[in-house]
């Protein structure tokens, strides 16, 4: 369980859209109805998104939410039903060359493993670019300098997917797409990615991701979109989506056994019953809700409708 | 600086820097792979020596042997090989692999991907040609042009050969659904033309209808071209017309290379239909 406090003291974002960034307010992408069937399954059924420019934006959501269906369809990669989509100014779905030149893509599947070597499989995604970053200092941002002659066949697995995310900002995008990006990470790796992210976005960088870790949504996010079955089921800053107004629940051990009340006034309460007790009140805790109790409560109410 | 601000004003790179980028990767890419070097490069030259210890006698009355008449048959199935096979092999393997789906997420033009394709594919076959000759020469008999001329018909046939084959490979390799079945789809054409265009073969002594058919395709104009790089005149008394006819070599050759090639930029796409 991740105490709310944490999520607060481990965010690095502020939740509002930061000021000093040119274009920050304008709309980095605009979905309106957004829909798409798999044969008879809805796998997008209508989401509404507004991401601004210089934002993180997190979609968070359990397999089968529809995360890598809505980026799929943002990236150009995957075809709509229906629905408006405007990603930095085009229909992804019709969008030209000079538009895939701002953005850059993580995709969910990790770069096939080849006798390429790091240096030359960035440098070379680097050259269909027009403004490239320098290959070697994005080498070096993912932590794989060491590594730079290597061949990725030799690289394991979370080496990989750090030559994925060199791939996907050696080209200085604009917007950044990363599907899923620390999965099979470790604790460590997946602190030092949050840092290398946070930084992209701090030179101007849009970046929308997918996870479906709580905690790396709530670091890194300045807006979640929670998504389940297919539809936003709750969208805001981390700390709106773990804003408690509800009930504490209060529980202790009274003489015949363990009690449990739930209470909109937990002070007061336990004011009156340390009266009633003459002193210590046993075994006493007062819980609030959780964010991951909310987002377990928020997904779960949608669980019914969710596909894969 | 932002990245925004950065962006704007600069242009894609150019088609031909980017062409010479994926020909580069697609270079060391082949060359790394032992086992696909090993096969592409040793096929044609066991071939060689097998057929070499096994055929004889002359064409015709021409005093040319058959060997010889071979070994140029040979180099040009070794060039079909190397690049139109090679070709739809590879691009079948980028889409198994997700290469066509990550270079889609990028300002790559297919025209440069394709590009990076046939300068491997030429670069191989030139390798090809060259180890066929070496060993044509060192153990079969085989006599180099003999003047600027047949140099200049081995260089344009070769050049333009390899071209044509390897948009050929390209156009089809994209309908190939997965790598397993990559070598049976193109070893058939390619295994077929063979037999029937004047490599195994005295091209004239085949059935007149295998002879229409065969004159359909690239493959028996490369042979023909190759023929009158390596071997003398007088084998002009078997060939069919009587004559090179260098200008229908690439008027064939030329047709064939622009339609695929319009068909590859007309159908191509990175991903499938199903896959979006």
């Amino acid at each position: 369980m991740i105490a709310m406090a944490e999520i607060a003291a481990a965010s690095r974002r502020p939740a509002t859209s930061r000021p000093g960034i040119p274009g920050s307010g304008e709309c980095a992408i605009r979905v309106r109805g957004l829909r798409k069937r798999y044969r008879s399954e809805a796998a997008v059924d209508g989401i509404d998104l507004d991401i601004k420019r210089g934002e993180i934006f997190a979609l968070l959501g359990p397999n089968g939410a529809g995360k890598t269906t809505t980026i799929e369809i943002l990236e150009g990669h995957r075809r709509r039903d229906g629905g408006e989509v405007s990603v930095l100014g085009a229909d992804p779905a019709a969008a030209g060359r000079a538009w895939r030149g701002r953005i850059g893509i993580v995709p969910q599947t990790q770069i096939a493993a080849g006798e390429l070597t790091v240096r030359e499989v960035v440098s070379q995604f680097g050259a269909y670019f027009p403004d490239p970053r320098d290959p070697d200092e994005v080498i070096g941002a993912v932590g794989l300098s060491s590594q730079a002659r290597t061949r990725l066949r030799r690289l394991s697995g979370g080496q990989l997917r750090r030559v994925d995310v060199a791939v996907g900002i050696v080209g200085r995008p604009e917007l950044l797409f990363l599907d899923e990006p620390t999965t099979g990470f470790d604790p460590q790796a997946r602190r030092t990615f949050w840092d290398l992210i946070a930084g992209l976005a701090d030179d101007g960088t849009t970046i929308v991701l997918t996870t479906h870790y709580l905690d790396e949504a709530a670091a890194l996010a300045s807006r979640v979109g929670v998504l389940a079955g297919g539809r936003v089921v709750a969208m805001g800053t981390p700390a709106d989506l773990g804003r408690v107004d509800d009930a504490a629940t209060v529980s202790w051990q009274a003489s015949d056994g363990s009690r449990t009340v739930r209470t909109d006034a937990p002070t007061g309460y336990v004011l009156a019953l340390a009266r009633e007790a003459g002193g210590e009140i046993a075994g006493l805790t007062v819980t609030r809700p959780s964010l991951e109790d909310r987002y377990l409560e928020l997904i779960g109410a949608s669980q019914n409708g969710a596909t894969s | 600086m932002t990245a925004a601000t950065a962006a704007v004003g600069r242009r894609l790179p150019s088609l031909g820097r980017v062409s010479l980028v994926r020909g580069m990767i697609e270079i060391k890419q082949f060359a790394r792979q032992r086992e696909n070097v090993i096969f592409t490069f040793s096929l044609p030259i066991i071939l060689l020596l097998l057929f070499g210890q096994i055929f004889h006698g002359e064409v015709g009355h021409t005093g040319v042997s058959f060997r010889q008449y071979f070994i140029a048959g040979i180099i040009a199935s070794g060039l079909m090989s190397a690049t139109f096979v090679g070709v739809g092999v590879s691009i079948a393997a980028d889409r198994d692999d997700g290469t066509l789906r990550r270079l889609a997420g990028t300002p790559l033009q297919p025209a440069a991907y394709f590009a990076g394709k046939a300068i491997l594919a030429f670069v191989t076959a030139v390798l090809e040609v060259a180890a066929l000759l070496a060993v044509g020469v060192a153990f079969l008999g085989l006599h180099l042009p003999d003047s600027p001329g047949r140099w200049l018909t081995l260089a344009w046939v070769l050049a333009l050969g390899s071209a044509t084959c390897s948009m050929l490979g390209i156009a089809i390799g994209v309908l190939i659904r997965s790598t397993r079945s990559a070598f049976a789809t193109m070893n058939l054409p390619y295994l077929v033309l063979s037999f029937i265009s004047g490599v195994y073969f005295v091209f004239s002594r085949l059935p007149a209808g295998l002879q229409h058919v065969a004159a359909i395709f690239p493959l028996k104009w490369i042979c023909q071209g190759l023929r009158s790089a390596f071997l003398p005149d007088r084998l002009l008394a078997v060939e069919p017309a009587h004559s090179w006819e260098h200008g229908k070599i690439a008027l064939v050759l030329g047709i064939w290379f622009v339609a695929s090639l319009v068909v590859c930029v007309r159908t191509f796409r990175w991903q499938r239909q199903g896959d979006r």
